[in-house]
């Protein structure tokens, strides 16, 4: 029994910070279509702006959770006008730029912060549930998690900003005659999308050793999420990251975290395969 | 035409061969070694990524396993000349499965990325997880993150105790270069390779043609694959060691790049590249002020925004300038991405 109550928590745990992960990746992709492999390091961006701000004494959540998005976005909008502006639509040159801004990233960062690993340690207690220790943060991820979704799906679905933005990226030359300035709205939802980035970078920074590759892990993960998704940013985002979050922990269990890993990416080639568009292009269609 | 391209190929071989024996004074034979050895890799992306269009973001995989299986196979045999032949062949066998159920699946471009870096995390996690000693095949031990060292080396055919080393593996380096050279070279111009260019430059129209689209692009990647293993396998031999860091991102991203710095739809482009930035990455690394990573990373930016041909087109449309060429109806041949490689490769 509390095994079991363990292991459910441990599974919404990890479709939870799946989502955290992805949620960026899935504005910056999703909706801009634009390749941003530099979202790792995006990541690592809000990471460290977390640790530093801690380490000058800064309250942790009010750094995690507004000072590394709202860094990690001015960093964004910076290099979507001097880069990625010139480069829409054409989708291979994106992917290679991104991956040239990420070396970047992790170049600057190894210079500044050097190669050793940064950390600081995790604001909430854990409990015990029977034999079981349980990590309270695990609660706080899936809570963000929760927020990030909600948020997003009010401020899509229900706001005058969200059709703008929807309908600029369905298609920029209408909004365009209508009186909306498309460069400025790929502009904000790219900030946005770094800025989720940011906070996820933030919110798992007390969980890890931070050091600059350490965008890298996470890449592939946040990738595939959100390609299997498919079109329909959130209901495709909840599906796949449910999915590959409890792959990933029930292999865990049953093997060894990095089967969990392998089994995770084998399960994305084989869905890939299967459903190229992705899940909500096939069985959610219509959806946001 | 092709009398032509066919002397140009004969003074290319000569020269390079010349270039061989002068080389080894000017930078160290070691160096050399590892230069060619990325040059064999950055050609098998080159290749596909040029003239069929497959941009593969997970060559380091082939790359990877080619290095491995030869380690593998060494450790189980003890003699060279067979795990060279199983190192080529079995990235290649690797190569065609996954392409066949890429190409089979219709995938477009992003999604073949996206597969082909995901699998070559795969194969990362899963190289450096194998530690424990049941993670064995044969003999083996894959030893997990710190690899596999003491497998047999290359050596002469048929006698163990006489390794190639030294010199004389930079001599077989070069040689294989320039058979690779001259092999692809001529695959180009078969029939193979001018639909594989075709469909390069329009797949749709070839597929209307009447060709069978998802076979050439599956063969092709498996010979892309191949040449990886190749290289993989030359690699091992040189570090006498396979780790898990083969199958890195950064591995994958290094060969992106020199094929974007050279220039792909040439041959002797991605060559070009890797040889340069591999001596820039070898004078870099001896100093620490500037990171590695963030060169190279600026090299990437700078060279999509700036000069998505890559060096090699930009070089030889400077020297058809200055040397005002004869027949310019090669000129009108040469489309925007892909273009005939009519000079030797700068090795």
């Amino acid at each position: 029994m509390d095994l079991a109550a363990v292991i459910i928590v441990e599974i919404l745990y990890a479709i939870a910070s799946l989502v955290v992960i992805s949620s960026g990746l899935a504005v910056i992709f999703g909706m801009m279509k634009v390749i941003n492999f530099a979202h790792g390091e995006f990541m690592m961006l809000g990471g460290y702006t977390t640790i530093v701000a801690v380490k000058s004494g800064i309250n942790i959540y009010i750094s995690m959770l507004i000072i590394a998005p709202l860094v990690v976005g001015i960093i964004g909008v910076i290099i979507e006008r001097l880069i990625i502006r010139h480069l829409y639509g054409r989708l291979v040159d994106t992917m290679l730029a991104t991956w040239g801004i990420s070396m970047v990233l992790i170049g600057i960062a190894t210079m500044i912060f050097g190669n050793t690993t940064e950390g600081i340690t995790t604001p909430i207690q854990g409990w015990t549930i029977g034999d079981y220790q349980i990590n309270g943060y695990n609660f706080f991820i899936i809570i963000v998690a929760i927020t990030i979704v909600s948020l997003g799906y009010y401020l899509l679905k229900f706001t005058k900003l969200g059709l703008i933005a929807r309908g600029a990226m369905q298609n920029p030359d209408v909004s365009a005659a209508l009186g909306y300035n498309p460069d400025r709205i790929y502009m904000a939802t790219f900030f946005v999308g770094a800025a989720l980035s940011g906070l996820a970078g933030g919110i798992l920074a007390p969980l890890v050793g931070l050091v600059p590759s350490w965008g890298t892990a996470y890449i592939a993960k946040s990738f595939i999420a959100v390609v299997v998704g498919g079109p329909a940013i959130i209901a495709g985002l909840l599906s796949s990251a449910t999915l590959f979050g409890s792959v990933n922990q029930i292999f865990s269990f049953l093997f060894n975290p990095v089967f969990g890993e392998v089994a995770l990416l084998l399960t994305a080639v084989i869905l890939l395969r299967i459903l190229p568009k992705g899940i909500t292009n096939s069985i959610f269609k219509g959806k946001l | 035409m092709q009398k032509i391209n066919h002397r140009h190929l004969i003074i290319g071989v000569m020269l390079s061969v010349t270039v061989m024996f002068i080389l080894p004074n000017l930078i160290e034979h070691y160096t050399l070694s590892l230069l060619i050895i990325y040059s064999i890799l950055a050609l098998s992306l080159g290749f596909i990524w040029g003239f069929g269009g497959i941009l593969c973001f997970g060559q380091a995989a082939f790359f990877g396993i080619g290095a491995y299986s030869y380690a593998v196979y060494a450790i189980n045999i003890g003699e060279s000349s067979i795990p060279f032949i199983l190192a080529i062949l079995t990235p290649a066998l690797f190569a065609l499965i996954l392409g066949a159920v890429i190409f089979y699946g219709r995938l477009s471009d992003v999604y073949l990325g996206v597969i082909t870096l995901v699998v070559t995390l795969i194969l990362f996690r899963f190289a450096s997880a194998t530690a424990g000693p049941e993670y064995a095949i044969g003999k083996a031990r894959l030893g997990g993150f710190n690899g596999m060292p003491n497998f047999q080396t290359l050596n002469i055919p048929g006698m163990p105790d006489r390794y190639i080393w030294d010199m004389d593996f930079y001599y077989l380096c070069f040689i294989i270069i320039i058979m690779c050279f001259i092999g692809l070279f001529f695959l180009t111009r078969s029939s193979f390779g001018r639909i594989c260019i075709a469909i390069g430059q329009n797949e749709q129209r070839i597929e209307l043609i009447g060709y069978d689209v998802r076979k050439y692009k599956t063969i092709l990647f498996a010979i892309g694959g191949g040449l990886a293993g190749l290289s993989g396998a030359l690699y091992a031999s040189w570090a006498e060691i396979v780790t898990p860091n083969l199958f890195s991102l950064g591995q994958s991203a290094e060969i992106i790049i020199w094929c974007i710095v050279g220039g792909v739809g040439s041959l002797s482009g991605p060559i070009l590249g890797a040889v340069l930035l591999g001596l820039l990455k070898y004078y870099f690394g001896q100093q620490s002020y500037i990171d590695n990573n963030l060169v190279l990373g600026f090299i990437l930016i700078i060279f999509v925004l700036f000069l998505p041909n890559g060096l090699a087109p930009t070089l030889s449309q400077l020297w058809g300038k200055v040397f005002k060429r004869k027949n310019r109806q090669r000129k009108n041949l040469n489309s925007k991405r892909v273009r005939m490689p009519n000079k030797k490769a700068v090795s």
